[in-house]
């Protein structure tokens, strides 16, 4: 059975549909990128799969030994963070919240897994450091490795790029590629259609018509090819 | 001076009044970092005066402690207004405004049409501004303060990460698996019980100076929860005793002697924050 599949899925806020006859599965080790416009309901997609908004229509089904709650997710920064005093530490030791139930505090092997995390995103010296006054692949790396610490098996990105400059988010992809070698599930919601070619095992473009399958059938495919000249022409405006 | 402190020191009853001075100050500071950080510092003041409207209630009603009132009708809307959650800002804004100005006016009100003293308007203004003085707290009152305080202490130990997690990044918990909403109406009942205590100290007016001049105070010489919350706490008990003291000494009221302290304290942490590179 696969990690996450969903059939006839639609999606939407307090009762309206956004998009509906969604279709696609995510296996164990698999490179999704979620790929559209602007408002085509991307971000309502990731917020379904989180379980932090019901489906309007269809389920969508974790197995394989995957829980709803045991996803990692990278949200988008919010303008609430950019003043919270918190230490790099506080917030990737936060990643374990969801599975400590009641449970007040943290135990010995927890902080000694949030080190290794914080080491694997090569931020290990910044422990201390305060949050607020990273630069934004800094903290990046902070938000990855509490996901990491909330999820071992799945990582839901949510535009992990946008705003860092092009040094930076070239790191960052390979971060993720590098995660994803190690058999981590990434699901990537993104605006970058060339990384997405470059990185992906499996591409879902949503739109009117919707596209789902292997990186190298949608480039091969008519709606990929229209949708790189697409996004090309609107860059060369 | 000083003497004249030992002398007062020297009854119970003023050390007492200390003691839940600093124990108010406390709880009223823990949260208050939570309530800046999740824009929520006008829900503080919306409910003091759904407080001060249920005040009115009972004691028109003539109980012998406010405060069996007040608390259940104080929670009661802090669940409420609180539930609206993060993402309705704009509304949950309007119904704060509508619920305080509508409690206020009601409280004043009863007061006037059922009088139960002959001095209404030095009523409402003990109500609004607090005693005049920590030392004429009723002995019954007294201990329901120490008793709540120590509840909101332990409920905010046991729950500090928890706090934390829903307050930096509520969508990340709740994907994880945190039961946010669960945390967050706790969060309000909690608020709800600190309004209710602080008004003792303070009267209503004043309460939210209490809970986010510690905590904006402390946010500038830190940079850690951990720190903060450990900082505001300090400060709020601070500024308590100095305010305490200052208001034996000089005969003013003690809230407005206790915010006074609270706002020269925050202006100094300003100071050593912008030399410290900090601030």
């Amino acid at each position: 059975m696969s990690y996450i599949s969903a059939k006839d899925l639609s999606i939407g806020y307090d009762g309206k549909p956004v998009l509906g006859e969604i279709h696609f599965q995510v296996e164990k080790g698999n490179y999704l990128c979620v790929v559209g416009e602007n408002g085509s309901g991307k971000t309502t997609l990731m917020k379904t799969i989180l379980g932090l908004i019901p489906p309007i229509n269809g389920r969508i089904l974790y197995g394989d030994g995957l829980k709803k709650n045991q996803i990692g997710y990278l949200p988008q920064q919010t303008e609430l963070q950019k003043d919270f005093p918190a230490s790099v530490e506080e917030v990737v030791l936060s990643g374990f919240q969801g599975k400590m139930g009641l449970r007040p505090f943290y135990k010995k092997e927890e902080k000694k897994q949030a080190d290794l995390n914080m080491e694997r995103m090569h931020i290990g010296g910044l422990k201390h450091k305060s949050y607020r006054e990273l630069s934004g692949g800094q903290k990046q790396r902070v938000l990855l490795a509490r996901a990491l610490c909330a999820a071992n098996d799945m990582l839901v990105l949510d535009e992990p790029v946008t705003g860092l400059d092009p040094k930076v988010t070239l790191e960052m992809y390979d971060l993720i590629a590098d995660l994803n070698h190690l058999g981590i599930t990434i699901i990537m919601i993104s605006h970058d259609l060339d990384a997405a070619m470059k990185y992906s095992s499996h591409i879902l473009h949503i739109d009117k018509k919707l596209f789902f399958g292997p990186t190298r059938d949608y480039q091969s495919s008519k709606q990929g090819n229209d949708f790189l000249q697409t996004l090309k022409e609107e860059e060369d405006d | 001076m000083i003497e004249t402190l030992q002398e007062y020191l020297q009854y119970d009853f003023v050390r007492y009044a200390l003691v839940v001075g600093v124990l108010i100050a406390l709880c009223s500071s823990l949260l208050g970092v939570t309530l800046v950080l999740k824009r929520y510092s006008f829900i503080g003041d919306g409910l003091a005066h759904v407080a001060f409207g249920a005040m009115a209630i009972a004691s028109v009603l003539q109980m012998t402690s406010f405060t069996y009132l007040m608390l259940p009708v104080t929670v009661l809307a802090a669940v409420l207004l609180l539930r609206t959650g993060n993402h309705a800002k704009i509304k949950g804004d309007a119904a704060v405004a509508m619920i305080s100005v509508a409690s206020l006016a009601f409280g004043y009100m009863l007061m006037n049409i059922l009088p139960t003293s002959p001095n209404v308007s030095g009523d409402v203004c003990v109500t609004l501004f607090g005693s005049t003085s920590i030392l004429t707290l009723k002995k019954e009152d007294m201990i329901l303060c120490i008793l709540l305080s120590v509840l909101v202490l332990l409920f905010f130990i046991f729950f500090y990460h928890k706090i934390f997690d829903v307050t930096f990044d509520e969508d990340f918990a709740k994907a994880s698996g945190t039961k946010v909403n669960t945390y967050n109406t706790l969060i309000a009942i909690i608020i709800a019980v600190i309004i209710v205590v602080s008004m003792n100290l303070v009267g209503s007016l004043l309460i939210s100076a209490l809970i986010i001049f510690p905590a904006l105070s402390a946010m500038r010489l830190f940079k850690s929860f951990k720190g903060v919350t450990i900082c505001s706490a300090v400060i709020s008990v601070l500024g308590a005793v100095f305010g305490i003291l200052a208001s034996i000494l000089m005969g003013t009221p003690v809230g407005s002697t206790i915010v006074s302290v609270d706002v020269v304290l925050f202006f100094l942490c300003r100071i050593i924050g912008r030399i410290g590179g900090k601030g």
